[in-house]
């Protein structure tokens, strides 16, 4: 069980948050502007990175914040986290 | 005979004033305090304690612990029994009734046995073969698979013992109460650390009360109850004795499970401790491998350590008459040990040309042991007891993968115990679930700990150290070093001293002795599953190379013992086989639990009805009270129907429908999810999040609101209504209350994090029930005035405030059963308060409360789509909800996706009614066919969703999902549920079955 840490928090276990799926995929800020395959690669496509990645977690049993954690996907090794607008380690990717 | 024969009079750490009784299949038997089961049997000169796996050949006590492979018993009666534990493990209690395992119908006359002479027919990989054999195959064996395989049988019933669980941290968690591991828990706590020592044993001291030993001039068991006494004091020290760890997770989790008490006892059996540690010591130890050679399953067989601890700790010889067999020094230790209770040694036999070193050959000569160097054994006589062994000259001394050629006439000794060793492995179980890297060492011919993955560090024999004074020493720089690792001191102590050890000759590796004529029968890597040499071998042929493929094909190193004292040998067969380096192979993955914990443990206190917290209403009360018949719902009990005296639930539901459509009801639904939006932007916010205009909402009204996946599909539906100017109060379904919270949350802070805007959810703060029926408003103005509820003051759609006896209430004009109806929202401390003064202001009207089933029973009549409907499946046009969506122009979640063609697809299943034209009931699930005698496979039309007996229509109706709804209205279809024997007659109708044009909720 990984051990996340919070930036509001601190160090918390794995089984107070929920896992959010991948946090390199924004939602294209003017939907319009895409065009509708796009829009479906947005909604569908998803990579699986071997090795470090970036992921929502949301704190659901403590403060309610979505954050992202960087977390090797290999290892579970986890490399960083910040709260949604925060920067991280490693990138803002 | 007397009783426990093998029992020295004097020695070992036993209470001998404390004699306990316990049955072994049937018979008694006494053992004394401070008896494993294993030792009370060997005393009472018990050989056969269990059949084998597969060939049910009869086996004795081989180990002294968790690496033991033959003796599982089952403990225990009832529902209480305890199956597949080792005897080794068991403590001895005063009337513990055990019984063999894996033998039937009894352990001396074995049926199975046949399996033996039959073992052409099983061999490795068996069961695969069996399985993708010719067709019957499967059907021929599985009777005789089937009785004769798997270990033990479960209790019967359920478990009566209570069991707990504990979530801890610490700084540093020593692993093994050892020397190494006592010196690291005393130098990590030195300094204040918050220390945890756990250890499987019912006593600390680990390999210090195997033999004799001293440490700071102080005899061993001395020394170990003083460093006990020292951690006891120190208030930051936690020790938990027997506390297996089983498992080694992520962030340094280790999960103990810890034996409390004993059976019947009111605490609980047993505890799983989840400690997460900032450092980790792991002071495991290690455990003797065995020798592999023909015969060496016998009873009589057992590792040379095994024979040691028991004769120095339990007073028990194991036999009468010794063999030792060795390829190292360590083995000869066991000699001074049986001597000690009068066990004869006649002869070691040193695998090793230049047999052992000096010290150890003189224990030998003290002992009048002959010392055969260069020998090997390579068969064992007798039946199911040990009688003799046949040894043979060692043919060459150059063999570079461990397999031992033998040569030249035996020579056959007597005896009837043969104490083996084949070296050590560390214990790296838990090293390895670390996610660690094993490293080779060759002096030692074992995998030892090598790079760390994670914040841990080994201690003592567990890192290939060896001898006491190393161990102490190793052990004490590791704790010190955690403790610093975590930035806190340990005092500069020093580390406890012992000897230093004698010198010794070098280990010889070998993997495997071979008979000269090839055969000598079978040769065991693994006794608890039965995998001989010749099952490694054969897998090898047929392409099994890598250590995992052979572990699957042949069972290898997957019993409950996990291989510890075979599995390398299995492995070095294979890579001597494949002409490879043991290293190169390498092992299979530990996983958890490194020995078995029961299943009860492992749910803790989470059975039954503490599986899940169950949520109570602020009505529960009044419900129960009322005898309400509760049924769950998620985590929810909500009452299913009120029946009156003598009525059924089948009549309650039908007269609770009838009084909502004809009078007034009353229903609880403080279950459905209640979330308070604020904040300047809160309005555009909803705007984005709702699939219908929401944002024009005016203050004082209440919409029906449409929540999508960023995918399409419908997601929610609810209700969103503006008390005040700044504020917004949504309902969602019951089901979803917590994942429309997240989605709002998801949103607000990920996509727009710039909007103004701020949710909380106030499902357990609101109190909600619906009053509904034409007289719905008449009741109402009884309590808070006509003039609350006038048309004008609260339209169809207002939202208001209004007091009832007393209390601020908020009134929600909407309807969910199609009736007129008013849904009542209070403060929950109130909640039974507002429901009781409506009841008895509606007794003049005929107001009923109804329950769930009358609720839905409504919402089929009048069509609406609930949860059945809200499937993940569907999209609002599929749901005839489009309409919300008409006027929107804005962007909201799930709208780019509603473009898609699969979505927009006229023929897609859409919701339609069904009624019964043949007055059968229609199944939930029901599959829509046109004619069901038509050849199968049957195309569907689509499915049933919800269905109900319509006491407004006299008749079954549903609702349903049917391709082309639209253009079948009228049709007759069948809707087939087979597995419910229903095929039933219906006709395609309209969803809506009461009040189309909605004229009844704007009364
Ligand atoms: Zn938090």
């Amino acid at each position: 069980m990984l051990l996340i840490p919070c930036p509001h928090c601190g160090p918390r276990a794995q089984v107070e948050f929920a896992y959010g799926g991948d946090a390199t995929v924004a939602r294209p800020v003017d939907p319009d502007a895409v065009g509708a395959r796009q829009w479906l690669d947005h909604v569908y496509l998803r990579e699986n990175p071997k090795g470090p990645h970036l992921e929502w977690w949301q704190h659901v049993a403590g403060c309610r914040a979505w954050i992202r954690v960087r977390r090797d996907t290999v290892t579970h090794a986890v490399l960083g986290a910040a709260t949604a607008a925060g920067s991280i380690e490693g990138g803002a990717s | 005979m007397r009783s426990q024969p093998y029992r020295a009079v004097n020695g070992g750490a036993l209470d001998r004033t404390r004699p306990l009784r316990f049955t072994f299949d049937g018979r008694t038997y006494e053992g004394y305090e401070g008896d494993t089961l294993a030792s009370a049997l060997l005393a009472n000169g018990v050989r056969l304690v269990g059949r084998s796996f597969k060939y049910h050949r009869p086996r004795g006590v081989y180990g002294l612990g968790a690496e033991e492979p033959n003796a599982l018993v089952r403990v225990g009666e009832g529902a209480a029994a305890t199956p597949n534990l080792k005897a080794t493990e068991v403590l001895l209690r005063d009337a513990m009734v055990v019984r063999s395992q894996n033998r039937w119908p009894s352990l001396s006359l074995d049926a199975g046995a046949l399996a033996g002479a039959l073992s052409r027919v099983l061999p490795a990989g068996f069961y695969y073969k069996t399985f993708m054999g010719p067709p019957g195959w499967w059907m021929l064996f599985e009777p005789f698979i089937r009785r004769a395989a798997g270990l033990g049988r479960p209790p019967e019933g359920t478990d009566p013992d209570r069991y707990g669980r504990r979530f801890a941290h610490c700084d540093v968690l020593v692993v093994g109460a050892g020397p190494a591991g006592l010196a690291a828990a005393l130098a990590a706590s030195s300094g204040g650390a918050r220390v945890t020592l756990v250890d499987d044993a019912d006593r600390l001291g680990g390999s210090l009360l195997q033999g004799p030993a001293a440490v700071d001039g102080l005899d061993a068991a001395r020394w170990v109850g003083r460093a006990a006494r020292t951690l006891d004091a120190r208030p930051r020290v936690r020790v938990l004795r027997r506390a297996l760890a089983f498992g080694y997770y992520d962030d340094n989790l280790v999960a103990v499970c810890e034996q409390v008490d004993g059976e019947g006892a009111p605490a609980p059996r047993e505890r799983v401790w989840w400690i997460r540690a900032r450092e980790v010591v792991l002071a495991t130890g290690a455990v003797e491998r065995g020798l592999v050679f023909p015969g060496n399953d016998r009873p009589g067989v057992m590792l040379a350590s095994a024979a040691r601890a028991y004769a120095w700790r339990h007073a028990v010889a194991c036999g009468r008459r010794a063999v030792v067999t060795t390829n190292n020094d360590s083995a000869y230790d066991a000699i001074p040990a049986l001597a000690g209770v009068g066990c004869e040694v006649a002869a070691v036999v040193d695998l090793r040309a230049g047999g052992p070193g000096e010290p150890a050959a003189a224990l030998a000569e003290a002992a009048g042991a002959r010392i055969l160097r260069g020998y090997a054994v390579t068969a064992t006589d007798g039946g199911v007891s040990l009688q003799g062994v046949e040894v043979r000259a060692v043919a060459s001394s150059a063999e570079a993968d461990g397999v031992l050629e033998t040569r030249g006439p035996p020579e056959q000794i007597a005896c009837d115990l043969l104490c083996v060793s084949g070296g050590w492995n560390p214990a790296v179980q838990l090293f390895s679930q670390s996610q660690g890297s094993l490293r080779w060492d060759a002096a030692r011919a074992a995998f030892v700990p090598g790079q760390s993955r994670q914040r841990e560090r080994s201690a003592g024999a567990a890192a290939g150290v060896e001898g006491l004074a190393a161990a102490l020493e190793s052990g004490h720089a590791a704790g010190e070093a955690a403790a610093l690792a975590c930035g806190l001191r340990a005092s500069a102590g020093t580390s406890p001293r012992a000897e230093p050890a004698p010198e010794r000759a070098p280990l010889r590796p070998v993997w495997r002795i071979a008979h000269p004529g090839g055969s000598g029968g079978k040769a065991f890597v693994d006794l608890q599953n039965d995998v001989t040499v010749d099952d490694v071998l054969l897998a090898e042929r047929e392409g099994y190379r890598h250590p995992e493929h052979l572990k699957r094909y042949t069972t290898l190193g997957m019993g409950t013992d996990q291989g510890r004292v075979g599995g390398l040998n299995g492995v070095a067969v294979l890579a001597s086989r494949l002409g490879r380096p043991v290293e190169a192979v390498g092992l299979t993955t530990f996983r958890a639990p490194t020995a078995p914990v029961t299943v009860g443990a492992i749910a803790g206190g989470e059975v039954g009805a503490q599986l899940a917290p169950t949520r109570l209403t602020p009505l529960h009360g009044w419900h129960e009270a009322a005898g309400a018949p509760m049924v769950p719902a998620g985590a929810w009990l909500r009452p299913r129907c009120y029946p009156r005296d003598g009525e059924t639930q089948a009549e309650a539901i039908r007269r609770e429908v009838t009084t909502v459509r004809g009078a007034v009801g009353l229903v609880d639904v403080s279950t459905l999810g209640k979330i308070e939006v604020r904040g300047r932007d809160a309005g555009a916010f909803l705007e984005r999040i709702y699939a219908n205009p929401v944002s024009d909402l005016a203050p004082g009204r209440v919409r029906y609101g449409l929540m999508l996946r960023e995918d399409g599909l419908v997601f929610d539906d609810g209700t969103l209504a503006r008390p005040d100017a700044a504020s917004w109060y949504l309902t969602t379904t019951t089901a979803n209350a917590a994942r429309v919270l997240a989605h709002l949350e998801r949103y607000a802070q990920t996509v727009w994090p710039s909007l103004a805007v701020h949710m909380v959810s106030v499902t357990d703060q609101w109190a909600a029930m619906a009053i509904a029926g034409p007289a719905a408003r008449a009741v109402l103005a009884r309590v808070c005035g006509a003039g609350a509820v006038s048309d004008g003051a609260l339209p169809f759609m207002g939202c208001a405030s209004a007091e009832i006896a007393g209390v601020t209430v908020r009134l929600l004009r909407i309807t969910f059963s199609g009736e007129l109806a008013y849904e009542v929202h209070v403060g929950a401390d109130h909640g039974r308060l507002v429901w009781e003064t409506l009841l008895e202001a509606g007794a003049a009207h005929g107001i009923a409360p109804y329950g769930t089933e009358a609720m839905g029973v409504l919402r089929i009549e009048k069509g609406h789509p609930a949860g059945p409907e809200l499937d993940g499946n569907t999209t609002p046009r599929d749901l005839r909800l489009d309409r919300l969506l008409a006027r929107k122009a804005e962007d909201f979640v799930g709208r780019r996706a509603l473009e898609r063609p699969g979505l927009v697809d006229p023929s897609r299943p859409r919701l339609v009614g069904l009624v019964s034209e043949d007055g059968q009931r229609i199944g939930a699930g029901a599959q829509l066919v046109t004619n069901p005698a038509a050849p199968k496979p049957l195309r569907t039309l689509g499915h049933v969703t919800s269905a109900c007996l319509s006491p407004t229509l006299g008749r079954p109706i549903a609702l349903a999902l049917l391709t082309d709804g639209d253009a079948r209205r009228g049709e007759l279809l069948c809707a087939a549920a087979p597995v419910a024997g229903l095929h039933t007659r219906v006709r395609v109708t309209d969803p809506v079955f009461v009040d189309p044009k909605g004229r009844r909720p704007r009364g």
